[in-house]
């Protein structure tokens, strides 16, 4: 019951919200987003740390292609569906200070995202994943088209058809272990990972391929990366939020839930390649950042890096990799909020993004400039920030896969410190100019955001076993399963 | 006590959140106090654990505190060691921490960043003692990195200042290089004995052969960070430029403490040191070579930061010389003495800033001796110390490294003597040009030249009394007394001490102690000949100079090396990776799939001709044709 809540709930809301005139739209979102937070604490509160999917629901939906309504919660979702709700109300919070065009829609656009998300995370059929992956896209898609910035209509075009095409690839996979599923055919994902794992490498080479593309469009992994400067420039800031924060992790999810299991064999295959396209593109897009003049811009493409290493670690397939890539999807998602927070802050009061244009804000609001460094640190995987555990269980992992592709991908280490010091270096200190002389202090909600996000840097930066411990069983198994499918 | 260090790194952290929360609405007499207190109680816990490890019969002791990270086999505690090892370091970080923050109050007293001067440190401090005091590779990673953004924040102080900035960001970057290098070593350690704990690696390394090339492997990436945070070749250069943070942080964190870290690791590591031969090779010759190296530079240098500055790359240098000999108790002797007397002159230093209103450039000094006695008297203390004239600290901390590199190669023993020269004649270079002639400086400098107040001096005279006798808790069986740091240092070394068994006769520690004192004497004497007799000023900004002196003074021009080598071509990459590769290869490849799409409709569209003849026309085709292969 309670995960049909989780994902219905901020349908109703959102419905609700269309409704709504005037001002107080923000805040009725905003309560939305909290309750649905706290929907989400009291599952966690009733959740057993161990390995099994809870608070299961089935119901038949088209009984004819096996398909069903069927959804539940094991520590992996748990802990995702804990980043979305936690994340939701923040963003919302962000938008406090921006007054949007038709705030009902925009908001409203919001919740019907998060139940999409939401979905995705607890689908335990392969047919109603597909169904909510695509549901995803729509919201994301009129948020950045409607409120998005220059050359807009062109670039959420591009990342419209670019995702959706990679979808196909992926229903197509789906169908093709749905043929193969044993008896009369399901799309449950039992079945499906029966399916997949009776195949033979060449048949679960195909699988692979088909799901992975779609996955690494949406994270996105080099090559497949180029929608995503663009877009994540032009979004609104809420829609950059949503995109990197939380929809990027439907790509890794994907890759952990509906990848590794499906074609253990394949994986096994074709996990150098991929792995090496990933480290590739860490250290690739790292550089790319080091030259980038919009920090906007800088922030989509160290995102890129750091998804990387995710995706690195998963294919690792061992259970420091795994893990990692779990907390440092969630880390991410409260950093790269926080990063791109920022950008809008400071946009708002200097009308520029352009990093060499700033300067000397610490002189002015020495309190941002803490908050900023706070949040720079947790991105730049500093030892107890929430991004340090992260990363340093994916290089682990990675490690145990191959030790110079570690070595490769940890030159990220220096890279990020490179670009993150020398923005910070350019916007914060230094004289103040005619941009930044008179930057405006922070407002109530804009410090509650910022304390939030720092907060959580550093409590699961020193304290990552609450986090940990709701998936480690789940993700254990996992690892163990596919294991055992490899035949070790 | 030993049950309460947790409450060692506590206070700091406590003492940096208040003044860093609160320190804008207190009085700089209360953040003094309370960051300078923080210190000082951690002191006394200090104090309290080493005398009861000192009585007590188990020299390990690990307190819990909590777990930190696990997954799969991987878990991770969050706990202490004391040991006597880290109980010496403890009392070294949180001693001359003390004195340096007390320092501070006077020093920094009119900086309107006061509070955060003390906030920073304190968060310093309490990093510091992570690094020390942790009992697995992590934690002291943790203060390892710690240290750095505290290095960091503390080099760029003065935010404003665009240089400052650039030397601030330029440590973190360079200290990250060696970084890297640590955290791989930290996951090899892992990946091969499935802990991270020292305990655990330690036991299991000690029954591995020796020169096994997974722990060579792990020994060298170690020593990468080692490099890194102990400014040593290749990655020195960020040190020298660390002098832009104000002085007492050059004292505390760029002397006496964070960059001997690199020394604890390998110290801390002995065992796994001991059984790779060729690492231990490597750090000996890394460690001689830039102890040299950074000698010949200080020579040149006109700057009396940067010249202590380069001496503690040397002197660094010559405790990686002792770990690579197998040396590790004169490593860590050294770390200590050098700790007493390089704060002590950098102190004094800043005291001659101070005097001399922010002038460093020694060639506008002269003649401070008569304005500033007690700076003048600690600061030769210190020189003599630093030289390692006999009976002061530096004598025997020196003696016991160069015995070890005499009986290990006789190579590494010449090349140290050679540089323990070329120290004592650019210190007493420093003292004779700052103390002793002419005042050069202008009148306005002359007219404020004063003593600095007693919060200043009174540390500077704890740290010489340091100086002078902090050696004698050393003192070789040749000279007939008991090196009571070895006693104390032994359970920590001891899987190590198959290789470190001293052969020397008597006789021979004689002949070797009287050609270092002679060689100090020869230096003092050309020091004196030129800086007094001849009263030489070193040649001012602009003057043509001759080729090998260019080439020091110009510190061999590595920066603008690193520049060409590393950044320019990094930064070229980079805009080729975004201009061309991105933008145009990939990105263009995108666009070309998108535009064939829309070519390939474009062209399928004709065939919609809306002709209803022409559609019934392709019908009658396709039955044919079908009709035709079903034939067939």
């Amino acid at each position: 019951m309670i995960t049909l809540l989780l994902i219905f709930f901020p349908l109703l809301a959102g419905l609700l919200l269309l409704f709504v005139k005037g001002p107080q739209v923000k805040n009725i979102a905003l309560g939305a987003a909290i309750l649905e937070f706290v929907i989400a604490i009291f599952a966690l509160s009733q959740f057993h740390r161990d390995a099994t999917t809870q608070f299961e629901w089935n119901s038949a939906w088209i009984q004819s292609m096996g398909i069903s309504f069927h959804v539940g919660i094991d520590g992996i979702s748990m802990l995702l569906v804990l980043l979305t709700t936690f994340l939701v109300p923040v963003i919302i919070l962000t938008s406090f200070k921006t007054d949007y065009k038709n705030p009902s829609a925009f908001y409203a656009l919001i919740m019907f995202m998060q139940m999409a998300l939401v979905g995705v995370f607890v689908s335990l059929d392969g047919f109603l994943f597909y169904v909510f992956w695509e549901l995803a896209l729509i919201p994301i898609y009129f948020i950045c088209l409607l409120w998005g910035g220059e050359d807009r209509a062109r670039i959420t075009f591009k990342f419209f058809v670019y995702t959706l095409a990679g979808s196909l690839f992926m229903l197509g996979g789906l169908i093709y272990l749905y043929l193969h599923t044993s008896g009369t055919h399901s799309f449950n994902i039992t079945a499906l990972y029966a399916a997949g794992q009776s195949l033979d490498l060449v048949h679960q080479g195909y699988v692979f391929w088909a799901m992975f593309i779609a996955f690494a469009i949406k994270m996105p992994v080099f090559p497949f990366h180029t929608w995503q400067p663009d877009t994540y420039t032009t979004a609104p800031t809420q829609g950059t939020m949503l995109l990197s924060g939380i929809m990027l992790k439907m790509g890794t999810f994907g890759v952990i839930r509906w990848l590794l299991p499906l074609a253990p064999l394949g994986v096994e295959h074709y996990a150098n390649v991929v792995i090496g396209l990933s480290v590739f593109g860490i250290v690739y897009a790292s550089c790319i950042a080091i030259v980038q003049k919009d920090f906007k811009r800088l922030i989509a493409y160290s995102s890129i890096a750091h998804v990387g290493l995710i995706a690195a670690g998963i294919l690792s397939m061992n259970a420091q990799g795994v893990q990692g890539a779990m907390i440092q999807m969630l880390s991410h998602g409260v950093n790269v909020v926080g990063l791109f927070f920022i950008v809008d802050l400071i946009q708002k009061r200097t009308n520029t993004r352009e990093i060499q244009s700033l300067g000397g804000i610490r002189n002015v609001n020495p309190q941002f400039a803490v908050l900023f460094l706070i949040v720079l640190l947790g991105s730049v995987a500093l030892p107890l920030t929430n991004g340090f555990i992260g990363e340093f269980l994916l290089l682990n992992g990675l490690f145990q896969h191959n030790a110079w592709m570690a070595a490769f991908a940890g030159l990220s280490v220096i890279l990020g410190a490179v670009y993150m010091l020398r923005s910070y270096q350019s916007i914060m200190l230094g004289e103040t100019n005619a941009a930044t002389a008179s930057f405006a202090p922070l407002e109530t909600t804009e410090k509650a955001v910022l304390i939030i996000i720092c907060s959580a840097i550093i409590v699961f930066g020193v304290f990552p076993k609450p986090l940990t411990d709701i998936c480690s069983p789940a993700v254990d198994q996992l690892v163990n399963n596919v294991k055992m499918a490899l035949g070790k | 006590m030993i049950k309460l260090v947790w409450l060692v790194p506590l206070l700091p952290l406590i003492g940096f959140i208040i003044i860093g929360l609160f320190g804008k609405k207190l009085s700089k007499g209360i953040v003094g106090i309370i960051g300078s207190g923080a210190v000082l109680g951690a002191f006394a816990i200090a104090l309290g654990i080493f005398f009861e490890l000192k009585g007590s019969v188990q020299k390990e002791h690990t307190i819990d505190l909590f777990n930190w990270i696990s997954a799969g086999k991987l878990s991770i505690p969050f706990s202490f060691l004391i040991d006597p090892l880290s109980s010496l370091f403890l009392l070294i970080i949180t001693g001359i921490g003390f004195l340096i923050h007390v320092y501070s109050t006077g020093y920094m007293s009119h900086d309107e960043g006061f509070f955060r001067f003390f906030a920073y440190l304190n968060l310093f401090i309490f990093f510091m003692l992570l690094l020390v005091l942790g009992s697995n590779y992590l934690i002291m990673f943790v203060g390892w990195e710690g240290v750095g953004l505290c290095s960091y924040l503390l080099i760029g102080f003065w935010f404003k200042n665009t240089a400052y900035n650039n030397a601030a960001k330029k440590a973190f970057i360079m200290n990250r290089v060696g970084d890297l290098g640590f955290l791989l070593g930290i996951i090899l350690i892992f990946v091969t004995f499935g802990s991270i704990g020292y305990h655990d690696v330690f036991e299991q390394a000690k029954n591995m052969a020796s020169g096994n090339a997974t722990l060579t492997a792990i020994a060298l990436l170690l020593f990468v960070g080692a490099m890194g945070k102990s400014a040593q070749l290749p990655l020195y250069t960020w040190l020298p430029d660390a002098m832009a943070g104000p002085t007492p942080v050059s004292a505390l964190i760029h002397a006496a403490t964070m960059v001997t870290a690199g020394i604890y690791m390998i110290a801390r590591s002995n065992i796994l040191y001991t059984l790779s031969p060729d690492a231990m090779n490597v750090v000996a010759i890394i460690g001689v070579c830039t102890a040299l190296f950074a000698a010949t530079i200080g020579l040149a240098q006109n700057d009396i930061k940067k010249v202590l500055a380069y001496s503690t790359v040397s002197q660094l240098g010559y405790m990686f010389l002792a770990l690579g000999v197998g040396a590790y108790t004169g490593a860590v002797f050294h770390v200590m003495t050098h700790a007493f007397f390089k704060a002590l002159l950098f102190l004094g230093a800043g005291s001659v800033i101070h005097a001399m209103s922010g002038e460093q450039d020694i060639r506008k000094m002269g003649g401070l001796k008569k304005y500033i006695s007690t700076t003048h008297i600690t600061f030769l203390l210190g020189t003599l110390a630093i030289a390692g004239c006999f009976p002061f600290s530096g004598f025997f901390s020196k003696d016991e490294i160069l015995a070890h590199a005499w009986e290990h190669n006789k190579l590494l023993w010449f090349l140290g003597i050679l540089g323990a020269a070329m120290t004592t004649f650019y210190m007493f270079r420093l003292y004779f040009l700052t103390f002793h002639g002419k005042f050069r400086g202008t009148h306005e400098q002359e007219h404020h030249l004063h003593e600095s107040p007693k919060s200043m001096t009174i540390p500077l005279i704890v740290l010489a009394i340091l100086s002078v006798v902090g050696g004698l808790i050393g003192i070789p069986e040749a000279l007939h007394g008991t090196h009571y740091l070895e006693e104390f240092l032994s359970p920590v070394f001891e899987s190590s001490s198959f290789r470190l068994v001293h052969h020397l006769s008597h006789e021979t520690e004689y002949l070797l102690m009287g050609m270092a004192t002679l060689v100090m004497i020869v230096a003092i004497y050309f020091a004196h000949s030129i800086y007094v007799k001849k009263n030489t000023v070193p040649a001012a900004e602009g003057e043509e100079l001759q080729p090998l002196h260019k080439l020091v003074y110009n510190k061999y021009w590595i920066d603008e090396l690193y520049e060409s080598l590393i950044t320019k071509p990094l930064n070229l990459i980079s805009e080729a990776f975004y201009k061309l590769v991105d933008n145009q290869i990939v990105d263009g490849i995108v666009n070309g799939v998108g535009s064939l799409i829309t070519w390939l409709s474009s062209v399928l569209r004709l065939a919609q001709t809306g002709n209803i003849g022409f559609y019934v026309f392709v019908m009658v085709i396709s039955i044919v044709l079908i009709l035709f292969t079903q034939l067939f």
